[in-house]
């Protein structure tokens, strides 16, 4: 087995602002209010992740599920310990992918497929098939600010899945595409998975996670709660009652809470 | 990371690594085609919605230069004393431009560029790199038109001249990379530089010799004093004089009408090399910077 992820004792802290002109912070500071405040968006987190392994990532809202894929995927560095990874990482974070307002979805697509490292050859060759994908039709030659965040969840989906990548980070995907878009990117994420690369997925639906992952890590406000068996995470979550049988549908296909 | 080409190899060929970007000036131009798209897309912004498109970038400088033909020459007649005003004029208007547009859209790039540098991970100097080429592509065209106008005028081709021209390019281009670069990233904690160097570029036209000649600073209050010397440490001031050393002085037949400071290529050289230690000292803050701003975005 070759190891994928290793995150060592990663701890990354963020400062909350609450004054941002100097007269609001002299002011604070008269009336002896904190002007900053930091605190542990993830504390003291460490696991493994080898090849090929499918991983749910769970919690609760702010427990730091994005701010983890953040650092997986280099866009922010931690703090404390070391975040290593090994070969190519795509994938969405968050809802929006990476674009620039003003520029046309065919100029995002050229711009972000260079950041994840195609070429331009490799991208010409992909266009079609991005296009295609992304399914965003006439929209196409309009900025990327004229669309829905649907469209554009769709779009930045279409690119990360084109990327030959070894790791692949789905940050709520699916929580604004359609459901003829979710079904197709169930499948396409079941595809990744099967060729083997590492999948990081995270959800609130645990018929999705269910489906897709074999392993779940559950993150209680920045610290790993739980790192193990898909139905003991769900369980731990308290996530498997209620919920499943109310909308089994919507659950059978990744919607989010 | 030596061929991002290739299809997906092997996995167990890559090293485990850390996954932030190696960033760097080097790396930015390594990775040559993402800094070319990121050029392009600034130029054609700039540009787009606007029937005459690059045409703008001669009809600005040509209003720039009647307006400051009409101001200082007609109106103040303070051209008299200098031959070939209209060359000295352009000289300054060039550069100055250069620089301005350099710092100015230098120091907003990464902050207008928030949703990449917040969401994907990539070398972040590629934004304030690409603001430098932006400028430099709009400069080019008028050095050449200066070129031209010099060479109808009758201009005298000198080794010194063309040398203190190169310089003149290198030296804003390399002092205007160092601010881009420091600017940029200061202005994501505290947008104040923005406005900052927006009142610096605003004044930047009369602190060099531009609408006024060399000879008026050295005949002013200031002359010979240490206010003088503060006034050429300004590096557009040297590359004004430099550029003009290069197609003022090349067109002006008599030497002693034009005047410069005492050895004003060694000046040049030294603040050359300043800049380029002001550069390296940039990119280590802007390291250093750099991993607060997607959190700071
Ligand atoms: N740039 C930032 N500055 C300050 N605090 C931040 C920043 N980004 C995230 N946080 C905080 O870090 C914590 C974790 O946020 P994160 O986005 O990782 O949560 P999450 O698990 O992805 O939540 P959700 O399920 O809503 O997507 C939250 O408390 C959030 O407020
Ligand atoms: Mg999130």
């Amino acid at each position: 087995m070759t190891e994928s992820i290793v995150v060592e004792n990663v701890t990354k802290s963020f400062t909350m602002r609450y004054h941002r002109t100097l007269k609001q912070m002299a002011v604070a500071r008269v009336r002896g209010h904190e002007i900053s405040n930091s605190f542990k968006a993830l504390d003291d987190i460490s696991f493994t992740v080898q090849q090929g392994e499918a991983i749910g990532l769970m919690g609760l809202n702010g427990s730091g599920k994005s701010t983890l894929l953040k650092l997986i995927n280099g866009v922010m560095r931690p703090d404390e310990g070391s975040v290593l990874t090994r070969g190519r990482i795509a994938g969405l974070i968050a809802t929006g992918a990476g674009f620039h307002p003003q520029l046309t979805g065919r100029e995002n697509i050229y711009l972000n497929a260079a950041i994840l490292g195609m070429s331009e050859a490799e991208t010409r060759r992909k266009y079609d098939s991005i296009v295609d994908f992304a399914d965003v039709g006439r929209f196409l030659d309009t900025p990327v600010a004229a669309y829905s965040s649907g469209m554009s969840s769709r779009l930045g989906f279409a690119i990360a899945i084109h990327v030959e990548s070894h790791i692949f980070l789905a940050d709520e995907v699916l929580a604004v595409g359609d459901r003829p878009f979710k079904r197709k990117c169930m499948a396409r994420m079941q595809e990744i998975r099967d060729e083997g690369r590492t999948l990081f997925y995270v959800s609130h639906a645990p018929g999705s996670v269910r489906k897709m992952c074999d392993r779940v890590i559950v993150l209680e406000q920045g610290r790993v709660g739980f790192d193990g068996g898909v139905d003991e995470g769900i369980k731990f979550l308290k996530y498997d009652a209620g919920a499943e049988d109310d909308e089994p549908n919507d659950d059978d296909l990744g919607a989010d809470i | 990371m030596t061929t991002l080409e290739s299809a997906r190899p092997d996995p167990e060929e890559w090293e485990l690594a850390s996954p932030a970007p190696k960033g760097g000036l080097a790396e930015v131009f390594r990775r040559r085609y993402l800094l070319k798209l990121v050029v392009k897309r600034q130029l054609a912004q700039q540009y787009s919605a606007s029937v005459l498109g690059f045409i703008w970038s001669y009809i600005q400088p040509l209003i720039r230069f009647l307006v400051y033909y009409f101001a200082v020459a007609m109106v103040l007649k303070a051209h008299v004393d200098t031959p070939h005003f209209a060359i000295h004029l352009f000289c300054g208007l060039i550069m100055v431009h250069f620089f301005n547009q350099t710092i100015g859209a230098g120091t907003r790039s990464i902050w207008s560029n928030r949703r990449l540098v917040k969401k994907m991970a990539l070398p972040r100097e590629v934004f304030p790199v690409a603001s430098v080429m932006v400028a430099a592509f709009h400069t080019l065209p008028q050095v050449i038109i200066l070129a031209i106008a010099t060479g109808i005028i009758g201009f005298a081709v000198d080794l010194t001249g063309i040398l203190a021209g190169v310089l003149a390019l290198t030296l804003i281009t390399v002092f205007g990379a160092a601010c881009a670069l420091f600017f940029s990233a200061a202005n994501v904690f505290f947008r104040d530089f923005q406005n900052l160097i927006g009142t610096i570029t605003g004044f930047m036209h009369f602190m060099v010799p531009m609408i006024y000649s060399y000879d008026r600073i050295a005949d002013s209050a200031i002359g010979g004093t240490v206010w003088e010397e503060v006034y050429l440490a300004n590096p557009v001031a040297t590359g004004v004089l430099l550029l003009q050393r290069c197609f003022w002085s090349g067109v002006v037949d008599d030497p002693s009408a034009t005047l410069y400071p005492d050895h004003l290529m060694l000046r040049g050289v030294i603040m050359l090399a300043v800049s380029l230690v002001l550069l390296v000292l940039a990119q280590l803050t802007f390291r250093r910077l750099e991993t607060k701003f997607p959190e700071r975005l």
